[in-house]
């Protein structure tokens, strides 16, 4: 076979891959929209349910879930921030700093329902917060804490070793170019990194499963340790175990779609975000 | 006056012995360039005079190493303070992704200084000692990436300029630079002289021949000859650095 032919024919392997992810992604994206934007109304979004959860709208979900992402981002940003810089600007190369790495993966590949129970015993139980925003916060910020550290300690890694060494040679002390320096360097790809991995959360049940999601609660939360309901734990109720699962069927769809367009906004603005400050800096 | 003196200076990347037995002294307000091919250590030796090799782990050092009469070694130098009075421009230009107004007071607001006046005049002198001010002037708030390479390497120059180093050390400052850029930052190094004790490094023998007053020609670690640039480019004392000068190796 000349060259010229098979790498053509793997060009097209590569080429019918490509289009079949796209494809599945489309797919996934349209049947979401197709089934659920028939029950998407102003109602729907700014009611809360009524009638056994199959009429009105989803309101306090929509709230309790965006009450999260709140919550996790200001559980996970400081602390995941302040370990990559731990890991990346202070050990570096050294024994501790993959012993940390290697911790902070697996922590990343533990099951979210685990991070559920051990957020239900400490948070919950032991901290005795109950069922409320602030243990669902932490519970999700820890899920998340992985994802910010890898995501940080890659920005971080973008800075040049010259801009560092450029600080220090004019007396600046590490602390000050860690400061002044790296993290405004960095600051764009951090922040993008950390939606982004909010983002990714947000849209767990089991964590928030034990530790903070309401199965009906129509009220708005009014402090830190209400009770809310959250989006993806009310797409599993109303199509698990409603008394009428057909007709809550539209429901469930309506719901995903706003999930998903949540989401999807969330990474929009990430991306929005990067672009400003990168252009600030002088697109570098 | 000799402000910077160093005796059998020894300097190791773990096993490797980098620096074998320096001795050189460079006098105040002089050019000092270094030449010698590729990996001789020269940069070693530069970075030792601003403790920058500090930051490599696994190194060490014998010898000692004098600038104003005080071992820079000593336990009790504060190296932050050390690097303000040794600055360093290096091979890449390496602006902060900040204004070129910010890249210039960034040394001064690290070292505590607040003054917004104070802070303005500096830059504007610091620039125009680089040379830069006319080309800058009105633009100081845009970012410094949209400088030139050779507009950014002497804003490099001005951002060493503004905390008054006594020293300035250069490593290869215009290998990355055009021909006119190049002479600009050699005009630059000729009027600095007055005021700062110079070290380059250059692989550019016409360019170490022009600028310098003495030149140190390394070889494997070790300083081969060090002497007036006139006598050394004229009439070397040592059949190597004829042979390097000479273009036979290297
Ligand atoms: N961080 C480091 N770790 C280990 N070895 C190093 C390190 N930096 C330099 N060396 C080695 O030390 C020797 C001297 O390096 P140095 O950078 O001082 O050479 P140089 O004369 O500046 O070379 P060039 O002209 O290419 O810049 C080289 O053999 C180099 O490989
Ligand atoms: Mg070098």
């Amino acid at each position: 076979m000349s060259k010229k032919l098979s790498q053509q024919i793997a060009f097209w392997i590569f080429r019918i891959l490509g289009v079949f992810v796209v494809g599945i992604l489309l797919w996934i994206l349209g049947f979401i929209i197709y089934n659920g934007i028939g029950v998407i109304s102003f109602e729907f979004i700014f009611d809360a349910p009524r009638d056994g959860m199959l009429k009105g709208g989803i309101f306090p979900a929509i709230v309790g879930t965006f009450c999260l992402i709140v919550g996790s981002m200001i559980v996970a940003f400081p602390l995941g921030v302040m370990s990559a810089i731990y890991t990346n600007e202070y050990v570096r190369d050294g024994k501790i700093s993959k012993f940390i790495r290697m911790m902070t993966n697996n922590l990343g590949s533990i099951p979210s329902i685990i991070f559920g129970l051990f957020g239900m015993a400490l948070f919950v139980n032991t901290m005795s917060w109950g069922d409320s925003i602030l243990a669902g916060s932490f519970t999700l910020g820890l899920l998340a804490l992985p994802l910010v550290i890898r995501t940080t300690e890659e920005a971080l890694r973008t800075v040049p070793d010259s801009l560092r060494v450029g600080s220090y040679a004019l007396g600046a002390s590490k602390l000050q170019t860690i400061r002044y320096v790296t993290l405004p360097a960095a600051f764009p790809n951090i922040v993008t990194g950390l939606i982004l991995s909010v983002g990714r959360v947000s849209g767990e049940t089991a964590p928030i499963l034990f530790t903070v999601a309401a199965y009906f609660l129509p009220k708005l939360p009014s402090s830190v340790f209400d009770q809310v309901m959250a989006l993806p734990y009310h797409l599993y109720v109303i199509s698990t175990s409603g008394t009428n699962l057909e007709a809550a069927r539209p429901m469930a769809y309506g719901t995903a779609l706003v999930l998903i367009t949540l989401v999807l906004i969330i990474n929009f603005s990430a991306s929005l975000i990067r672009k400003h400050f990168s252009k600030k800096l002088g697109g570098h | 006056m000799n402000i910077v003196e160093t005796k059998d200076v020894n300097f190791y990347y773990g096993d490797f012995h980098a620096l074998k037995g320096v001795s050189l002294d460079v006098v105040k307000n002089s050019v000092t360039a270094f030449i010698g091919p590729s990996g001789c250590g020269k940069s070693t030796f530069l970075r030792l005079l601003n403790r920058m090799n500090d930051l490599i782990p696994d190194m060490k050092l014998t010898g000692k190493c004098l600038i104003n009469g005080k071992d820079i070694y000593d336990k009790r130098v504060d190296v932050d303070e050390l690097r303000k009075k040794v600055g360093m421009v290096f091979q890449k230009p390496n602006p902060f992704p900040k204004t070129i107004f910010e890249n210039i007071a960034y040394g001064l607001r690290v070292n505590g200084i607040k003054d917004k006046e104070f802070i303005r005049n500096r830059v504007e002198e610091s620039l125009k000692g680089a040379a830069l001010w006319e080309e800058v002037k009105d633009k100081l708030s845009r970012s410094a990436y949209d400088l030139s390479g050779g507009q950014q390497q002497r804003l490099c120059i001005a951002r060493a300029l503004a905390v008054k180093p006594d020293i300035l050390l250069m490593d290869e400052p215009a290998s990355a630079l055009d021909p006119i850029s190049t002479s600009k930052i050699e005009e630059l190094i000729f009027t600095l002289k007055a005021e700062y004790t110079i070290v380059i490094v250059t692989h550019n023998m016409q360019q170490a021949a022009r600028v310098s007053d003495s030149t140190g020609f390394f070889m494997l670690g070790e300083l081969i000859e060090f002497s007036e640039t006139r006598k050394m480019f004229l009439n070397p004392s040592k059949e190597q650095t004829q042979n390097y000068i000479t273009g036979r190796f290297g």
